[in-house]
């Protein structure tokens, strides 16, 4: 439903769950935020091949459900992978969740959540 | 007619027909708003499905140029900077505000970016050497958050659209294919009933009717029955003028033109 003012209006950061280089270069274009006080939250999550599954499904979670002063989320498309499920099963209008390629992993349109929708809807 | 759509309890009055009338009259001006409305959301639902599909294309380019980019940082600084970018990071600066947009009652909100001018990070990144392609990858990068920024807005109008169209369809096909018909076949069902309690009207009239006929008929028979008698009787009268005694025995006529008997005292 049309999502009332309230839902977004102080939603003002990105965030971002991906591989070392996708983070560097999206923190340098600025969008790092960490916040104030003792439980400083970090709106970035650095993935490597040692990262386990479970921490990359906490931080979406975080991300998407917890903190509400996220308005989008990019999310490398080899990362979306590995948490497929929770990707595809959320819904919510708030946070958007974008799927961004990394450099090692070039784009693939056929894994999109969004773009699974789109095909789907035009019976592709 | 159509069983399936059933009708509402209401008692078959004239007043719950009008009521009926207006209320059928009422879904089909609401099917026809909300047709409409569903209609321009399925266009403006197209229109964004296709920029998807151009935004997502252009961000596969925009941020393969970004990585490059990247990539020459790291050849330049000669070394990783990943880890002091991470650890200097510390206020947002590039950050999105949303707006309303409406289209046809729906609020699809629109992220608009801006840079919080004055919060600088990474004023210390590549000061050794490579800062300026630092800089270039800082704007390279930041032109790319801000295609992703704009694919991001779609996405989110495209998630609310289509939850929206989906109601308003839903909404549409039950008026189309509920409320409609269960209204068309309650108006039937009261005029049916309407039409039995004036045919019983009219029969309870005509029955008044014809008794009332068949007592006037019987009353006039009578009437005539007895006139006809009396004419009967009057002209027996006039024929037994002779023979009075016929009609009155106990009085006998002393002043006819009977010749009385004569009376011998």
């Amino acid at each position: 439903m049309a999502a009332s003012a309230t839902t977004y209006k102080d939603r003002q950061f990105l965030a971002v769950i991906g591989d070392e280089d996708s983070v560097t270069g999206l923190l340098l274009a600025g969008i790092g935020h960490v916040t104030d006080g003792p439980d400083a939250q970090r709106n970035f999550l650095v993935v490597d091949a040692k990262t386990e599954t479970s921490a990359i499904e906490k931080a979406f979670v975080n991300f998407t459900q917890e903190r509400n002063d996220i308005a989008v989320l990019l999310i490398n498309q080899h990362v979306a992978e590995r948490i497929r499920h929770s990707v595809d099963s959320f819904a919510d209008p708030f946070p958007a969740v974008l799927e961004i390629p990394s450099k090692d992993h070039p784009y693939d349109p056929e894994k999109d959540s969004v773009l699974k929708r789109v095909r789907r809807l035009f019976g592709e | 007619m159509s069983g399936a759509a059933g009708r509402e309890p209401v008692f078959p009055t004239r007043q719950s027909l009008g009521l009926m009338k207006s209320k059928l009259k009422g879904a089909e001006v609401g099917h026809s708003l909300l047709k409409r409305k569903s209609e321009a959301l399925t266009k403006r639902f197209r229109e964004i499905t296709r920029r998807i599909d151009e935004a997502k294309q252009k961000m596969g380019r925009v941020m393969q140029i970004a990585a490059f980019s990247l990539a020459e940082v790291s050849y330049a600084v000669g070394g990783d900077i990943g880890y002091q970018v991470q650890e200097s990071a510390k206020q947002a600066r590039f950050r999105v505000r949303a707006k309303q947009e409406n289209v046809s009652g729906v609020f699809l909100p629109h992220f608009e970016s801006y840079t919080e001018e004055g919060i600088n990070d990474f004023g210390l990144t590549g000061l050794g050497k490579g800062g300026q392609q630092v800089q270039r990858c800082r704007e390279t990068y930041a032109r790319a958050v801000e295609t992703l920024v704009e694919l991001a807005s779609l996405q989110t109008a495209f998630v609310i659209l289509d939850e929206v169209i989906k109601v308003v369809n839903r909404r549409v096909n039950a008026i189309e294919h509920v409320i409609i018909p269960r209204t068309e076949n309650t108006i039937k069902y009261i005029n049916s009933e309407l039409d039995e309690l004036d045919r019983e009207e009219f029969y309870r009239l005509k029955k008044v009717s014809g008794k009332k006929q068949r007592d006037v008929a019987a009353a006039d028979a009578e009437l005539l029955a007895r006139r006809e008698q009396e004419a009967a009787e009057a002209i027996a009268q006039g024929d037994t003028k002779a023979k009075p005694e016929e009609e009155a025995p106990d009085a006998p006529d002393v002043l006819g033109e009977q010749e009385d008997t004569d009376v011998i005292f």
